[in-house]
């Protein structure tokens, strides 16, 4: 398997060599089944520098003690549930977690309103089923069992969109540990080191709302939008780096300045407030959160990279960023129009930006 | 055998340092312990004792001032918890026999000396501010927070060695590295003379032979104190220059006593910066026996529960474990306030803010109220609060808590006397929610919550009398003497009313009515006319002897018919309208009181006005509609064309239709008389005129809401048609007298007035 041609590899291809080598200076004691120990898998998330001067990339912007609370929740065997509305990292941070602590954040259950039984239990292989009767051989197994079997961390992504009948059937795997095959007579018993990080947003209407008795089967972390303007920025530029060079897209200079101005204008209409606190703004229907501003950013630079001269401009993130503000055609428009006229306008080092957005409008 | 004496550095409101002197003291067993503290409160320390005293209590010193002297006024606090070091100290003094004495600066030098600033009880804040020598330890131990690094060093270990000869020495070394003269020289100086008069009360305790000393103090303090004990470590200093040091300090009265102190004003947050920011977790260390995370997080569930948030003992099991893994992560030694609130909010509150702040409302802060005991020295004012207290049965509680009052009944006029009294006194105990005048007359409601400068508060009101009432009454009288403007006399009036001051009221009537009879301005006695009025209303409810307040109403009301014409000549616009709304108030006002005299006699001024050509347009439209209603103007079509005919300025004109047809949409929408009046001069208009009249109206319609316009559009439109006995026309007077009967008792009842059967 050739890695390279891979469009996203999994994080613990990415990361394989820090993961190395926060294992060979890692000499604080391990829970059973993880491959680092807690401190080494903060230090992964958060970032900083080993002994040997090896710098460990931040895998997260943002408060460190949210970061240790998911990784005490995990070594006590406990199930971690992430909340947070769209774009807040929940599932960037569960895919490290799983990478940091069982080196596989492959066991991945993705949760739609299809989601089956079998996706989080077992299937059967009917041609078997039908040839050899229930054998171990027929049986399917799900990501989930897998992970049991082998003491991994599974992830769970959006469990509020499964079925309220399907997400019970955690409910017995997160409390006994074990997984029932009556089929066989047998059952799987999870070993150490298993447990389950699902995420979900707390954003979207027509979810399934989790059964109390799920609920209290998992620590919950909140992961908010970021703090601060530098914050987000950090984040975003990180971000659109890391995928332009997976894109191979040509290296954009000083394009931080356009960054800071996009985190800027989505912070504003976020929270309905210029940043100067002086104009109250009405805020679109749509969540305008960090991965957002990402996205608005990478098609900037492929904007500019290839039809521009190269340099991110004004007019490159104008109509991405339109596009996500826009997202109701009526009543989006209307608060775009505003901010625009009201806000935009005003700023005298804008009027690059205020002219592209006319144009794309 | 030579006298010992022990220094132990403590933090202020530590529970480990509290823990640990606790059981220095049982091993070291002293004669005597000195204390940092005011020395004027030598004498009450026996209190500390007495079994009605509970912590947290603070001892107050303050400078008795002269018959109510507001300004000059000085009071400091050194307050003290379960949980303090220096309440431990006191208590096992007190427990074993021994001698206590405060070796502070003595409050009476702090208040004199030129006074920049509020001296402070405590020193930690401004050292933490200035110069953070723990920060500087913390610092060299890894921490980046000082709190935190004392919390894993000190107040969270249990048991093991002292900790004080370590403590000690790691202040002498800071203070010998730390670049003092950096520090304010104000600042300097006074630290030098408190750290002075430490070591000569020490000095004294060992002349008055003593044999084994212990003296409790601020950490940082340790070496400069150590300097006066036989046999300690470190440099000396002499006495004679201690003695140069304090010699010639100005010196102030002060009297010191006990007064009951708050959690929250224990926490940093409130203000008071001396202290610590989770007072409630800190008294939980110290009291609980053992296992104080697990039983923090059971307590955190019940307080939850009490909520009616479902938190199961799985739950508090989940969240314990959490708690102590994140300390392991953290590397500290026992799960601080940190982790269990982490772990409070992950496991217990499913990741909710809003529960969270519950429980560090309720729990991290605690609001706990301490209680001093009857002996504690006390203005008689406060001896009479307390029993007034015990009498309507209000206890002083620290959180704000809403109570209603039914003024019908007696305990509850009472108590609603006593909380207006108080009010008056400059102690705002309770707060009548709502400032806005309810519609109901007997029923009050109040927020009531004890702050501790309540106390002090009251100390000082002791100068105006010994009970309450006596107290309020003085004030009252004082307060009358010195206002400058009628509505000041007039609203402190409506408050001896609601207080009860019947005593207080004749000073207040005699001021009134000489001010009242020297003001020339007619606006004033307007302004204040409608206070005195409500006031007599409320006479009814209350019980109260309204007669002096009668007469001055009736003077009032007369003096204000004389002055109104001269007050309304040459008014421009802004005047004006400031004018209109006196008329308004004043007629309101002779309206409630219902007195058929009066009320002829503001009408016939009013018809005398607005004959007058030079009347503001405003106030002569507003004039004519107050008359119209009054049915007293036959003519009131003519006028309404006139006052808007060519000839009339324009902006004459639509001033005068603002007031005539001001006090809101509404009145046009349920006056059909009216609306008729206006409507059948709008259609007589010439087309021409129209034009010219059209933006006038439209500057008054403008400013009605959308959907009045639309109503009274809509009722303009159905006007024509409507015969007489249209819906809304024949309503009034279609009564049926033996219907109604029933449901006016009802109303009466409510009302609490008598119902004639």
């Amino acid at each position: 398997m050739t890695d390279d041609a891979v469009l996203r590899p999994h994080a613990e291809q990415q990361y394989a060599g820090e993961l190395a080598r926060l294992a060979e200076h890692d000499d604080r004691p391990r829970p059973p089944g993880w491959r680092l120990s807690p401190w080494a898998v903060t230090t992964y998330l958060l970032g900083g520098d080993l002994p040997d001067g090896t710098p460990v990339s931040p895998k997260y912007v943002g408060p460190r003690r949210l970061m240790e609370v998911a990784v005490a929740t995990l070594a006590t065997d406990r199930a971690l549930l992430l909340i947070g509305v769209p774009g807040t990292a929940k599932t960037w941070v569960s895919e490290h977690l799983a990478a940091a602590v069982s080196g596989d954040s492959t066991l991945l259950v993705q949760g739609t309103a299809g989601t089956a039984e079998e996706a989080v239990r077992y299937g059967w292989n009917y041609a078997r089923l039908l040839a050899e009767g229930p054998s171990a051989e027929a049986l399917v197994e799900s990501p989930l069992m897998r992970a049991m079997r082998t003491g991994a961390v599974a992830r769970i992504e959006e469990l509020t969109r499964m079925p309220s009948d399907v997400q019970d059937t955690l409910i017995t795997i997160l409390s006994e540990k074990t997984l029932p095959v009556p089929e066989l007579n047998t059952e799987v018993q999870a070993r150490k080191g298993f447990t389950v990080i699902a995420t979900a947003n707390d954003r979207d209407r027509g979810v399934n709302e989790l059964s109390s008795a799920l609920r209290r089967r998992f620590n919950t972390v909140v992961l908010p939008l970021p703090d601060s303007v530098d914050d987000e920025v950090q984040i975003v530029a990180r971000r659109v780096a890391q995928l332009g060079t997976a894109l191979e897209l040509p290296e954009a200079p000083a394009g931080l300045a356009e960054i800071r101005r996009v985190v800027t204008v989505f912070r504003e209409l976020r929270g309905g407030l210029s940043s100067d606190g002086r104009t109250k703004l009405k805020s679109p229907s749509g969540t305008l959160s960090t991965a957002e501003a990402i996205s608005v950013v990478t098609s900037g630079l492929a904007l500019a990279a290839h039809f521009g001269d190269g340099v991110l401009r004004a007019p490159d993130v104008a109509a991405g960023i339109v596009g996500a503000v826009v997202q109701d055609p009526v009543s989006d428009r209307v608060v775009w129009q505003e901010y625009l006229e009201t806000v935009v306008r005003e700023r005298p080092e804008w009027r690059d930006f205020y002219r592209a957005c006319r144009e794309v409008s | 055998m030579t006298a010992r004496v022990e220094v132990y550095g403590i933090r202020h409101h530590g529970p480990g340092s509290a823990r640990a002197v606790r059981a220095a003291l049982a091993e070291f067993k002293p004669d005597a312990v000195l204390i940092e503290g005011p020395p004027e409160a030598d004498g009450l320390v026996e209190l500390a004792a007495d079994p009605g005293m509970v912590p947290p209590v603070a001892l107050l010193a303050y400078t008795p001032g002269e018959s109510g002297k507001e300004d000059g006024r000085k009071a400091a606090f050194w307050p003290f918890a379960e949980f303090s070091p220096e309440w431990q100290a006191i208590r096992h003094a007190l427990d074993t026999g021994a001698e206590v004495r405060f070796c502070d600066l003595p409050a009476a030098h702090q208040f004199a000396d030129a006074g920049e600033e509020e001296p402070e009880g405590e020193e930690d804040v401004t050292e933490d501010l200035r110069l953070d020598p723990l920060g500087t330890l913390a610092e060299a131990a890894g921490y980046d927070d000082a709190e935190r690094w004392w919390d894993d060093v000190v107040e969270h270990r249990d048991g093991g060695p002292a900790p004080f000869p370590a403590i000690a020495e790691a202040m002498a070394e800071l203070r010998e590295r730390l670049p003092l003269d950096a520090l304010p020289a104000a600042y300097r100086l006074r630290e030098e003379r408190r750290e002075a008069y430490m070591r000569r009360t020490l000095r004294r305790a060992l002349r008055d032979g003593f044999e084994r000393i212990a003296v409790v103090c601020g950490a940082w303090h340790v070496p400069a104190v150590r300097a006066a004990a036989p046999g300690a470590p470190g440099a000396r200093v002499p006495a004679a220059q201690d003695d140069k040091t304090l010699r010639g300090l100005p010196k102030a009265k002060v009297a010191a006593t006990w007064v009951p102190w708050t959690h929250g004003r224990l926490a940093g947050r409130s203000g008071y910066g001396a202290g610590v920011r989770s007072p409630g977790w800190y008294h939980h260390l110290f009291t609980a026996p053992d296992r104080p995370v697990e039983r923090w997080l059971t307590e955190a569930a019940r307080v939850l529960r009490g909520d009616d948030l479902h938190v199961s003992s799985a739950h508090v099991i989940e969240a314990v474990r959490l708690a102590e893994a994140l300390a392991v992560l953290r590397g500290r030694p026992l799960a601080g306030l940190d982790e269990v609130t982490e772990a409070t909010r992950a496991v217990l509150c499913e990741g909710a803010d809003l529960p969270v702040r519950m429980i560090e409302e309720r729990m991290v802060v605690g609001e706990r109220l301490g209680e001093v005991p009857a002996a504690t020295p006390m203005v008689p004012l406060q001896r009479d609060v307390q029993a007034e207290q015990r009498r309507l049965r209000l206890k002083p509680a620290a959180l704000g808590k809403e109570i209603e009052l039914d003024l019908r009944k007696a305990t509850d006029l009472d108590r609603s006397r006593l909380l207006h009294r108080l009010r008056l006194l400059g102690v705002p105990w309770g707060v009548p929610a709502g400032e806005g005048r309810s519609k109901g007359t007997f029923k009050e409601t109040w927020t009531l919550m004890w702050r501790p400068e309540l106390d002090v508060e009251l100390i000082e009101a002791g100068a105006w009398g010994t009970t309450v009432r006596a107290a309020a009454t003085a004030r009252a009288a004082a307060l009358a003497a010195g206002a400058t403007a009628l509505p000041e006399l007039t609203a402190l009036a409506e408050r001896c009313l609601l207080a009860d001051l019947g005593d207080a009221l004749p000073a207040v009537m005699r001021a009134l009515a000489d001010r009242a009879a020297v003001d020339a301005d007619a606006a004033h006695l307007m302004a204040a006319l409608p206070a005195l009025v409500r006031a007599l209303r409320y006479g009814d409810v209350r019980g109260t002897a309204t007669g002096p307040l009668r007469e001055v109403v009736d003077g009032l009301a007369v003096r204000v018919c004389v002055g109104l014409p001269t007050a309304v000549t040459g008014l421009d616009d802004d005047a004006a309208r400031a004018l209109l709304e006196r008329v308004d108030d004043v007629h309101g006002a002779l309206s409630l009181l219902g007195d058929e005299a009066h009320l002829e006699r503001w009408r016939a001024t009013l018809a005398a006005l607005i004959d007058r050509p030079d009347l503001h347009g405003l106030l002569d439209g507003r004039l004519t509609r107050l008359l119209l209603d009054a049915g007293r103007l036959p003519d009131v079509a003519d006028r309404m064309a006139r006052a808007v005919s060519v000839g009339a300025a324009p902006s004459r004109a639509a001033a005068w239709v603002e007031g005539f047809l001001s006090g809101g949409g509404l009145l046009l929408i349920h006056d059909e008389a009216l609306l008729r009046l206006v409507d059948a001069w709008i259609a007589g208009l010439p087309p021409d005129s129209f034009t010219d009249v059209l933006p006038l109206l439209r500057r008054t319609f403008g400013a009605y809401g959308s959907a009045e316009r639309r109503t009274i559009g809509e009722r303009a439109r159905h006007l024509g048609a409507a015969s007489p006995a249209a819906p809304g026309g024949d309503g009034d007077d279609d009564i049926d007298p033996g219907r109604a009967a029933p449901a006016a008792a009802t109303a009466l009842r409510i009302l609490g007035w008598e119902v004639p059967a």
